[in-house]
């Protein structure tokens, strides 16, 4: 327990560092970091093309967003598709399968990183340290940079005190968001990152596997090929940029690419920081610290009670083993040097803010283990993915405000500015989608027991299946890796989630910050609803919950609910 | 200052397409290049695997499980990869799935024949496969259970043994983080030592 504290306390000290840091760096004005970076980035500007003291609208810069995205994903898809073609491939590996680059090229653009090749196997060295490591830098930037848009948006743009009712707000340049999001924030603090785990134990070298031989000469096998590569430089970035793709296929559940306690403890701070950093950024460029005090009093209630229940639920014997082993938690699945505790305080983490990567396999959780996980998940507003956790917790705030507007018979306003139709039917549409999309999807699968691909029978195959498509949408990337999911099937209908879950949700909030923005601001007054009062704070909890039990409830009871309680009547018959 | 510019949609592309290739290069060649070569300058037996040597023989790496099955070795956990780094995995198996109970249960007689104990001495660990399939350790409890078969199958006498797995049970590193854990390729490595000295 007192290990999750500090890990805890610890991430969020260092966030409220980043915070102010981020803030700074995004606020247009002068800022100490520039000195080291404007030579730079003045020439990754002249690379691009693009005038860094221009400024878009809402409009050009979700075109701008959208298009950048097409053309880098047009990009991943071919050189995925033609790796074999391509130089630093020492180990022969050939191309993927059409729907398995779709997938992978969508799954890394959408900075969800669901796998559905198997880790060092399929992929070349261009492919993982070139590509995939460059996507796993660029795409958090991506959404951080529509973060930064929408709470420019929400003050009226940085023309505000210029601009009349009406005229067209500058939310800033994509692009210059865009560069200083990777090169001032993610590059640097994935470099310490990584040369922290090799000092650690994770392999760091573009040499070839290592042969070894075992010791027990009467054992089955008498050497092991130990694989090693770039692994640290990725796995830092994976865990910072709520990423979740790792060198090996078992992710940092496996010893090198998270040898110690202590590389534990490092990745699990480095998975929440920037996501918790986002909400004290955000307080700084709205210019309301208590706005981020109320955001970290919601995200930090759900986010250590949902914790509280995981690691409740890990502590508890996995049903298998009972009267077969002494008594203690559930291990299946879980490494030795970690122990139930620390696998169920990542296990939280990680799906809170969508980043995916695991240090034990969900799959073998105890059934209230992996309906918190999915919770999390489905959420995806408990810190978040980078960017887009923040702005999917901006959507909430939103429909509160709505909601809290026609409880006090008042026309709902945030800042000063009014929410009117346009703006809520765009929130109701982005309320329908995640139950659209991922029931439906889980509905059609588990109807055609054909092409579901189950490990496992009985609830946690329907569990499987609605995890899969939760972790596509909520472009975390986790899976419950039994499910044998490289078919086109799987592999179509993912991109499907992966793409729905990523774009619509952040560009509507981006439209309708951008339509906010030029409206007019009426003056606060004693009648105005005060965001950052308590009662805001519950009614916000409140919205969040009520929305997904009602959405998510049913098919629960279907999963992990269903096999909670049929475990239970096993453990009563023995 | 900042004002407002409106690119069309071919503008966006070519920007777009510019500024992938930019940062192609920047992240995956400037950062993965210099990062990488830095840490294997820094640390060069852990950017390599943490290999370990014995008479200048690679005999594994100190993260990686090796399969024993002598009776004269500690044991390592269960792997539902047989061992094979290449293929690293765990089961993924339910705790509601019967193949799950049935494993476990053939484990467990396996354990209570070899060791001479009960089903309820049998600590989780020794029972359960790990997440890679690759956990180099055990838990103090699990050395400890196969001591008695250990100092038989070398003629040594208990408590040797039982102090050697003391020394090598690792506190949480710092004093803070992790689990208490055994190393069993390093305890095994250690045991083949005391048989060295004793010729």
């Amino acid at each position: 327990m007192f290990e999750i504290t500090l890990i805890f306390t610890t991430a969020l000290g260092l966030a409220w560092l980043l915070g102010s840091y981020m803030t700074g760096i995004f606020s247009g004005q002068s800022h100490f970091s520039d000195r080291l970076f404007n030579p730079i980035e003045k020439w990754v500007y002249r690379a691009i093309g693009v005038n860094a003291n221009s400024g878009m609208t809402w409009k050009s810069y979700g075109a701008a967003f959208l298009i950048s995205n097409l053309v880098l994903g047009i990009l991943a898809f071919l050189i995925l598709k033609f790796q074999h073609l391509l130089p630093l491939n020492p180990d022969g590996i050939g191309p993927l399968s059409w729907d398995l680059a779709l997938h992978t090229a969508v799954s890394f653009l959408t900075n969800t990183n669901q796998q559905h090749y198997s880790g060092q196997a399929q992929l070349s060295y261009l492919s993982q340290g070139f590509l995939i490591v460059t996507l796993q830098f660029v795409t958090p930037a991506m959404a951080l940079a529509v973060c930064v848009a929408i709470l420019r948006g929400m003050l009226g743009g940085l023309n505000n005190d210029s601009a009349k009712e009406g005229e067209a707000r500058n939310l800033g340049n994509y692009y210059v968001d865009l560069v200083r999001g990777v090169l001032r924030l993610m590059l640097p603090l994935a470099a310490i990152v990584a040369l922290l785990l090799t000092w650690q134990g994770v392999p760091s070298s573009f040499d070839g596997a290592q042969k070894v031989n075992t010791l027990d000469s009467a054992s089955p096998i008498t050497e092991q090929i130990v694989p090693i590569g770039p692994v640290a430089s990725m796995v830092a970035i994976k865990q910072l940029g709520t990423n979740g793709g790792g060198w090996y296929g078992p992710n940092s559940s496996n010893p090198l690419e998270n040898p110690t306690p202590v590389s534990n403890a490092i990745e699990t701070i480095a998975l929440v920081l920037i996501p918790m950093a986002v909400v004290f950024m955000a307080g700084g460029m709205l210019r309301r610290k208590k706005f981020t005090l109320m955001a970290l009093v919601a995200m930090g209630l759900l986010s250590v009670s949902f914790l509280g229940a995981t690691v409740y639920s890990e502590l508890q014997p996995n049903a298998a083993f009972a009267g077969l082993s002494a008594q203690g938690p559930n291990m299946e699945g879980k490494e030795v040097r970690f122990g139930p505790e620390l696998s169920a305080l990542w296990a939280s983490f990680t799906t809170q803010t969508s980043n995916g990567s695991v240090n034990a396999m969900h799959d073998s959780f105890n059934p209230i283990g992996g309906l918190m996980t999915r919770s999390g998940m489905l959420l995806n507003a408990i810190w978040g993915g980078i960017g887009c956790g923040f702005v999917n917790f901006i959507v909430y705030v939103w429909i509160a405000v709505f909601l809290s507007g026609l409880m006090i018979g008042r026309t709902p306003e945030i800042f000063g500015r009014k929410l009117e139709t346009r703006e809520i039917t765009l929130l109701g549409s982005l309320l329908v989608l995640p139950t659209l999309c991922v029931l439906g999807l889980t509905a059609i699968t588990v109807a055609i027991p054909s092409i579901t691909g189950n490990s496992n029978p009985g609830f946690h195959g329907i569990s499987q299946v609605f995890y899969e498509y939760t972790s596509a949408f909520a472009n975390n990337g986790s899976g419950f890796e039994g499910l044998g999911d490289n078919t086109p099937w799987w592999n179509i209908s993912c991109v499907i989630a992966l793409l729905l879950g990523r774009y619509l949700p952040l560009f509507l909030p981006l439209a309708i910050a951008g339509m906010m923005s030029s409206k007019r601001v009426s003056p606060d007054s004693n009648a105005s609803l005060k965001l950052e009062s308590p009662t805001f704070c519950f009614t916000l909890i409140a919205v969040i919950l009520i929305i997904n039990f009602l959405s998510f409830l049913p098919a629960a009871v279907l999963g992990p609910i269903g096999e909670a309680l049929q475990l239970a009547t096993m453990s009563l018959e023995k | 200052m900042n004002s407002i510019v409106y690119p069309t949609k071919t503008q966006h592309a070519v920007m777009g397409l510019r500024a992938s290739l930019a940062l192609l290069f920047v992240c995956g060649v400037v950062y993965t290049g210099t990062v990488t070569q830095l840490g294997g300058a820094l640390f060069p037996v852990q950017a390599k695997g943490s290999v370990i040597h014995r008479d200048n023989v690679a005999m594994g790496s100190e993260f990686i499980a090796q399969p024993f099955v002598n009776p004269a070795y500690f044991y390592s956990r269960p792997s539902a990869v047989g061992y094979d780094p290449m293929a690293t995995g765990g089961s993924n198996l339910a705790p509601s799935n019967p193949a799950l109970r049935e494993r476990v249960m053939a484990t467990s007689q396996e354990i209570q024949a070899r060791e001479s104990v009960q089903a309820a001495d049998i600590p989780v660990d020794l029972l359960a496969t790990s997440g890679a399939g690759l956990d180099p350790h055990i838990s103090p409890a699990a050395a400890k259970l196969q001591v008695a078969r250990v100092a038989q199958a070398r003629q040594l006498a208990e408590p040797q043994v039982l102090t050697l797995v003391a020394q090598f049970i690792e506190p949480p590193q710092w004093g803070i983080f992790g689990q208490e854990r055994v190393n069993v390729l390093k305890l095994n490595l250690a045991l083949d030592q005391i048989a060295k000295h004793a010729q």
